[in-house]
C-alpha cells in the first residue's frame, strides 16, 4: 500500500478519525496533534486514551467523536492498557480469531501529568517490555483538565494554580523534567520530540515511529491557551516560537542514534516565547530579570547538550 | 478421565490457568501469590500454554492490562494478594463497571501495617463492594474447581462481571494436597469458547469503551451492574450444576455440615471450615448439636438462602478473618452482612461475631469449641452479651471451654427439644 502523501490538499480530503463536533476548547493543540498523528497513519488504528481533556471532551455518553476503536480506563495506566490491548491482539491473531493479514497500529494518547508524573511507571514498564505501540504524550505542561496545576513538565517560572505568583514565589521554582531523554534511556526503537507548528515533521516522525514497530514514543508540545493564557488563535505561533527559541527542539532518537530534525535559522531569545503567554507575564517585570536570564541559560545549556548528542556543531 | 496430582494451592490454580489457557495473563509477583505466577510462567516457558504473558511492573498495571485485553475480546486473567490487591483498587470498580469477565485468583493475606505476609481476609474484604463476584475456596481442590467455574460465571451472558477466587495464604497456598485435575479436553469442553458481546478490535464497527457519563447516564449504568450482580446467583448455580454433571463435584452458594439438627452453628469462609468441622465432630461426640455453614459465594451475598439454612438455630456465630474498623461494634464484614440479612428476613436469633486469625494467627479446634460453648450459653440466655469477640488475642477475655459447659449440656439439649 502506498502511503498517503504528506500533502495538505490530499490530507484535508481524508476522513479524520477524530470527528468534528467534539468539545475541546477552541485553539486546543491536542485536537490538532491528534489529527496530525492519526492522519499520518493509513493502517487501522486503535486508540488508547488516558484520562484528561481529550478523553472527557470527546466521549460524553451517549456521544463519541471517535471513528476508530477507542478505549479509556484511567489516568496513570494508559501504557498498561495499551500493553493489554496489544497483547490481546497478538493472542487473538495467533488463535485465528482475528485476521493476520493486516497491520494494526496501537496509539496511546496521554497528557504530561499521565506520562511525566503519575503514569511514568506504567509507561516505563510497557517500554521495557517492548510492546508494539506508539505512545504520544500530549505535553501541555500542566494538569490542565483539573484547572491548571503544575506537573513535572511545567517549566520553571510558570504560573499555575498550585505554583501561583505570590509575594515570595515567582511561579514554579523547579526546572521541568526531561521525559524525552528518560524515554530514550529505555533504548526503545524510536523516540522523537515534535510540535504541531511543524506538522510535516510531526507526521514524518509518526510514520517513522510506526515503521519502527515500536515501542515508539513521541513527546508533542501541546499548547493549552487556557492554561498558558493567550489568544486561542495563537496556538501554532506559540508552539512555533517554542521551537525557534530552542526551548522545544525537534529531534529523534532512532535505535539509540540522536538526530536533530530542525535547526532554527536564527535562535530567538526565550523572551520571544515567554512574552506571548500570560503564565509568564510576571517574568517580564524588572524584578525577575535574573530569573529570565537563568531560564535563558538553561535553554542554552540543554540546547548545546542536545547538539552534542546529535553530533551537531554549536 | 482426570488424575490425582500433589499440588500446592497456588499450583492447583496455576494448573487450572494452564487448562483455561487465557489469551492474556498479566501479573506481578507478591507473596503468597507467587506460586501462581511462577508456575504459570514455567508453563509459558515450556510452550505448554499459548498465553501472552505480561510480566507487569505493578499490580495496578497488571489489572489495567487485563482490562485492555478483555475489552479487546481476550480471555484475561491476573492473580494477586494483599498489598497487590490494594494497589489494584482503583481499577477494580472499572473492570466491573466495564463488564469485563476478568478472572483473578486472590491468595488472601493480611494488609499492612504492620507488614505481614500471612493469611487473613482484610485484602479481599476491602474489595467486597467493588462489583466483583467473590468466591472463597476451602482447599486446593476447591481453588482449582472454583477457578475453572469462575471463567464460565464471568463470561455468562447474563452476568459479564469479573470474578475473584480466594484461597487462604500459606494455609492453602503453600500446603501440598491431593488434587483431582480433569483432562484438558474435558476442561476445554466445559469452558467453551469465549464469545464477547462486543470488542475493541472490531474495525468494521468501531466502538468507544470507557466513555464519560454525567449525572444523566451514570446512575443507569450503575443500575445495570446491580442487575448483573443479581443475576449472577442463578448463573453461579447453573455453572455449578454443569460442573457437577461433568466432573461429579457439586458446589452451591454455600456448604453445610451437621447443620440440619443443630442448635448452634458457625458461619465460616475458606480453610477455617476444615478446622471448624473437627470442632463440630469433637462436640458432636459429646452430644452437642452444633454445625457449620461454609460460605462459598460472598458476592453476590446469598442472603435469602443463608437465612433459610440458619433459621432453625438458637444461636449463630460468624467467624470473621477481617475487621470492618469503625463499623458496628468494630466487628467483621461477614457478621455485618449476616446481621443485615437476618433483619431483612425477620430472623430473630442471637448472632455473635468472632474475629480471629488476623495476620495468620492460628485458629485451633479447641478455640472453635470455645466459640461453640459461648454460642450455647448465648442460646440459653437468648441474647448476645458480647457482640464481638476477638479470639486468641492477648489481653482479651477468654472464651469458655467446653469442659465447663458440658455439665449443662443435657439440660440445654432438652430445652432445645
Amino acid at each position: 500500500m502506498v502511503a498517503t502523501p504528506l500533502n495538505l490538499k490530499i490530507l484535508s480530503e481524508k476522513r479524520t478519525p477524530l470527528s468534528g463536533g467534539h468539545r475541546m476548547c477552541a485553539g486546543c493543540a491536542e485536537a490538532i496533534i491528534v489529527k496530525q498523528v492519526l492522519l499520518a497513519i493509513d493502517d487501522p488504528v486503535v486508540v488508547i486514551n488516558g484520562t484528561g481533556c481529550l478523553e472527557v471532551s470527546t466521549t460524553i455518553f451517549p456521544y463519541t467523536a471517535w471513528r476508530v476503536p477507542w478505549i479509556h480506563v484511567a489516568f496513570e495506566n494508559t501504557a498498561a492498557v495499551a500493553a493489554g490491548v496489544e497483547a490481546a491482539y497478538r493472542a487473538l491473531v495467533r488463535r485465528g480469531a482475528l485476521p493476520a493479514d493486516r497491520r494494526v497500529v496501537f496509539v496511546a494518547f496521554a497528557g504530561d501529568g499521565g506520562s511525566y508524573d503519575i503514569g511514568l511507571q506504567a509507561l516505563s514498564g510497557a517500554l521495557e517490555r517492548g510492546h508494539r505501540f506508539l505512545y504520544v504524550c500530549l505535553d501541555n505542561e500542566g494538569y490542565m483538565n483539573t484547572g491548571i496545576q503544575r506537573s513535572g513538565a511545567t517549566p520553571r517560572g510558570a504560573w499555575t494554580t498550585t505554583t501561583p505568583v505570590g509575594k515570595v514565589m515567582p511561579g514554579k521554582p523547579q526546572w521541568r523534567k526531561d521525559l524525552t531523554a528518560i524515554v530514550a534511556a529505555h533504548r526503545i526503537p524510536y523516540v522523537a520530540q515534535v510540535a504541531p507548528s511543524h506538522w510535516k515533521d510531526l507526521m514524518t516522525r509518526v510514520r517513522k515511529a510506526v515503521a519502527s514497530g515500536g515501542p515508539a514514543f513521541l513527546n508533542a508540545l501541546s499548547d493549552c491557551n487556557r492554561g498558558w493564557r493567550h489568544d486561542p488563535a495563537q496556538t501554532i505561533e506559540v508552539t512555533r516560537l517554542a521551537v525557534e527559541t530552542c526551548y522545544w527542539p525537534l529531534f529523534e532518537v532512532e535505535d539509540g542514534v540522536w538526530r536533530l530534525n530542525y535547526r532554527p535559522r536564527r535562535k530567538l531569545p526565550i523572551t520571544e516565547y515567554l512574552r506571548l503567554q500570560g503564565r509568564f507575564a510576571h517574568l517580564l517585570r524588572p524584578e525577575f530579570q535574573d530569573l529570565v536570564a537563568e531560564i535563558q541559560a538553561e535553554v542554552d545549556r540543554r540546547w548545546e547538550e542536545l547538539l552534542r548528542r546529535c553530533g551537531e556543531t554549536a | 478421565m482426570g488424575r490425582w496430582m500433589a499440588l500446592e494451592g497456588t499450583e492447583a490454580v496455576a494448573y487450572a490457568m494452564k487448562q483455561i489457557a487465557p489469551d492474556v495473563v498479566a501479573a506481578y509477583p507478591i507473596t503468597p501469590q507467587t506460586g501462581i505466577v511462577q508456575t504459570f510462567a514455567q508453563f509459558v516457558a515450556d510452550g505448554e500454554v499459548p498465553t501472552e504473558f505480561i510480566q507487569a511492573e505493578s499490580e495496578h498495571s497488571a489489572l489495567s492490562a487485563c482490562v485492555g485485553a478483555a475489552a479487546a475480546g481476550a480471555r484475561a486473567m491476573t492473580a494477586t494478594s494483599s498489598q497487590g490487591l490494594a494497589l489494584m483498587w482503583e481499577i477494580l470498580p472499572i473492570a466491573a463497571a466495564m463488564r469485563l469477565p476478568i478472572v483473578m485468583p486472590v491468595v488472601n493475606r493480611a494488609l499492612s501495617a504492620p507488614i505481614n505476609i500471612h493469611c487473613d481476609h482484610s485484602d479481599s474484604m476491602g474489595a467486597r463492594d467493588t462489583g466483583w463476584i467473590q468466591i472463597y475456596s476451602e482447599n486446593a481442590q476447591e481453588a482449582y474447581d472454583n477457578t475453572l467455574q469462575a471463567v464460565r460465571i464471568a463470561e455468562h451472558p447474563q452476568v459479564r462481571l469479573p470474578v475473584m477466587v480466594m484461597q487462604d495464604g500459606f494455609i492453602t497456598s503453600h500446603a501440598v494436597e491431593r488434587v483431582w485435575v480433569e483432562d484438558d479436553d474435558a476442561v476445554r469442553a466445559f469452558l467453551g469458547t469465549y464469545q464477547p458481546a462486543c470488542t475493541l478490535l472490531n474495525f468494521e464497527r468501531p466502538l468507544t469503551f470507557g466513555a464519560l457519563d454525567f449525572y444523566d447516564y451514570y446512575f443507569e449504568h450503575k443500575r445495570h451492574q446491580v442487575e448483573a450482580m443479581r443475576r449472577a446467583k442463578d448463573a453461579i448455580l447453573e455453572v455449578a450444576e454443569d460442573f457437577a454433571r461433568r466432573f461429579g463435584r457439586r458446589y452451591g452458594l454455600f456448604e453445610t455440615y451437621q447443620l440440619e439438627d443443630a442448635e448452634a452453628a458457625v458461619v465460616v469462609l475458606s480453610s477455617t471450615a476444615g478446622t471448624a468441622r473437627v470442632a463440630v465432630d469433637n462436640l458432636r461426640r459429646m452430644g452437642w448439636r452444633v454445625g457449620l455453614l461454609k460460605l462459598r459465594v460472598y458476592r453476590p451475598f446469598p442472603d435469602h438462602e443463608i437465612i433459610a439454612a440458619l433459621r432453625h438455630l438458637r444461636a449463630i456465630g460468624v467467624m470473621d478473618r477481617a475487621i470492618a474498623f469503625g463499623a458496628l461494634e468494630n466487628g467483621g464484614p461477614l457478621w455485618l452482612d449476616l446481621l443485615a440479612a437476618a433483619h431483612r428476613h425477620g430472623l430473630h436469633i442471637p448472632i455473635a461475631d468472632y474475629v480471629f486469625g488476623l495476620g495468620g494467627r492460628d485458629i485451633t479446634p479447641s478455640e472453635i469449641e470455645g466459640i461453640f460453648t459461648d454460642l450455647m450459653q448465648i442460646a440459653d440466655r437468648g441474647a448476645v452479651t458480647r457482640p464481638v469477640t476477638y479470639v486468641g488475642v492477648r489481653g482479651e477475655l477468654p472464651l469458655p471451654s467446653p469442659a465447663e459447659w458440658s455439665l449443662w449440656i443435657p439440660e440445654a439439649t432438652m430445652a432445645g427439644d
